[in-house]
């Protein structure tokens, strides 16, 4: 990819860049159907049951027959909605969650755009989907998607200041917001990755993350048991899909971030396990990402609103202002000596 | 310099396509889905029961000052990263400068807190 990143940019280089693109994205939506899969056995496993195993070996198939159900159902839209904001909510939703997959880096040679405002364009556009949400909720004309809707904003922008706040440590440390210069800057041991100086952040920076994505034990929008399904009641057939297509993009948008801010991206755990391509060990890295999320969806209750909202702000962000404060200081005293 | 063209280049080619891939799927569900509405389905979901009122309704206050709390830690974060960003070079002089900034705003985080913003059964 640096080889044809660098060269002038020509129709044929811009075909280029499209068609891996689209290829990635075809990934994405492989990678998608196969999480949600994952996600409901590894539910069931915890939960004592066997989840999914009826369509093809292992219940290989159940979520692409999710999939065509949803294509093949009618689209209803209230008469009392707002039709065009109705409409127009889950593109807005999930078409950022897309774009911000262009700046992770995969692995030193595999990355698409190498920004050296990645982290802000992250945050950026990464906030584009609350409105939407909101907007849903409000265009759908329903009181169960107006609660989950504004809910769903004020938990949003509450974790976001968090979430991009606990980064800022990892900035300074490499003095740069381009995530291929921070991989680079982590050791070649584990623990010389940013996850250990940076305890703070880290813990910080999951549980923000975990709320960003509305999951559980933060998934108050869609509480099932108080708002039937939350912003997204009035949605059916594709609709819906593209709110949850969106989150589960997040979920592989997140994981990328954590490994590459603080796992060490491509990186092996070690110096002589460098025989392993690095594309394995991101993928692990981002797997156990992705099934810590799981696995907190398992075993956590759902928090209380009160609760949710007074831990970002009396918890959260004074730990994150701490974070870059004691890197600050950190910095002053043991690398400038 | 190519690199910078290039790496946006490819942003709009994935913003592009984040917006391609929803018209794209839409409009083929629209061939492939029925579509026969009645009144009944266009009836607002309220658990069965007819709907009582209108859905947009005026909202609580609260969000409105998370809002606002918002606004103002984000702009704190924006300073932050050039901030972060050029640390090395800075100094301890910056490092002083930014903890008075951050204080100030702390300060802002405090007074919401004593007013009982953060409180969700205050108002």
């Amino acid at each position: 990819m640096t080889k044809w990143l660098e060269q002038p940019l020509s129709w044929e280089n811009a075909l280029f860049f499209t068609a891996m693109a689209v290829v990635f994205l075809l990934i994405v939506l492989l990678y998608v159907v196969y999480a949600i899969l994952f996600e409901r056995k590894v539910l069931g496993w915890m939960q004592w049951r066997h989840g999914p195993n009826r369509l093809g070996p292992w219940g290989m198939f159940q979520t692409v027959a999710d999939v065509l159900k949803l294509l093949f159902k009618e689209d209803t839209i209230p008469r009392k909605a707002d039709r065009a904001l109705f409409i127009i909510a889950p593109a807005l939703c999930y078409a950022p969650s897309f774009a911000v997959l262009a700046v992770i880096p995969y692995t030193r040679e595999l990355y698409f755009a190498d920004l050296n405002v990645a982290v802000v364009y992250y945050a950026a556009l990464s906030a584009i989907s609350t409105i939407a949400i909101v907007l849903g909720g409000w265009a759908s004309n329903n009181k169960y998607s107006l609660l989950g809707g504004m809910r769903s904003g004020a938990q949003m922008i509450s974790y976001e200041v968090p979430l991009v706040l606990s980064i800022v440590g990892t900035v300074m440390m490499t003095g740069s917001m381009n995530l291929r210069k921070i991989v680079e800057a982590q050791g070649d041991w584990f623990w010389q990755w940013n996850f250990l100086p940076q305890i703070i952040g880290f813990g910080v920076f999951l549980v923000a993350a975990v709320s960003e994505l509305n999951r559980s034990p933060f998934d108050l929008p869609e509480a099932e048991s108080e708002l039937v399904a939350g912003y997204h009641t009035e949605y059916s057939g594709f609709r819906f899909a593209f709110f949850m297509l969106a989150e589960y993009v997040y979920m592989f948008a997140i994981a990328g971030l954590a490994s590459v801010l603080f796992l060490g991206g491509w990186r092996p755990p070690a110096p002589f396990l460098d025989f392993i391509p690095g594309i394995v060990w991101m993928i692990l890295k981002m797997a156990f990402v992705i099934f810590f999320l799981f696995w907190l969806r398992a075993t956590m209750p759902r928090v209380r609103i009160d609760q949710l909202m007074g831990f970002a702000w009396k918890v959260l962000l004074p730990l994150a202002i701490l974070n870059v404060f004691v890197t600050a200081v950190g910095l002053e005293l043991f690398i400038k000596g | 310099m190519e690199k910078y063209v290039n790496s946006y280049v490819i942003v709009v080619v994935f913003v592009a396509l984040g917006i391609l891939l929803p018209m794209v799927a839409l409009a083929a569900g629209r061939i492939l889905r029925p579509n026969k509405p009645t009144a009944e389905k266009q009836m607002t979901y309220e658990s069965g029961n007819d709907p009582v009122g209108e859905g947009q309704v005026r909202y609580n206050i609260r969000y409105y000052l998370y809002a606002l709390m918002f606004v103002i830690f984000d702009v704190e974060t924006v300073f932050l990263y050039p901030w972060a960003v050029a640390y090395n070079q800075l100094g301890l002089f910056a490092l002083v400068e930014m903890l008075i900034f951050t204080a100030l705003l702390l300060v802002g985080l405090f007074y919401a807190w004593k007013k009982r913003v953060l409180k969700w059964d205050s108002i």
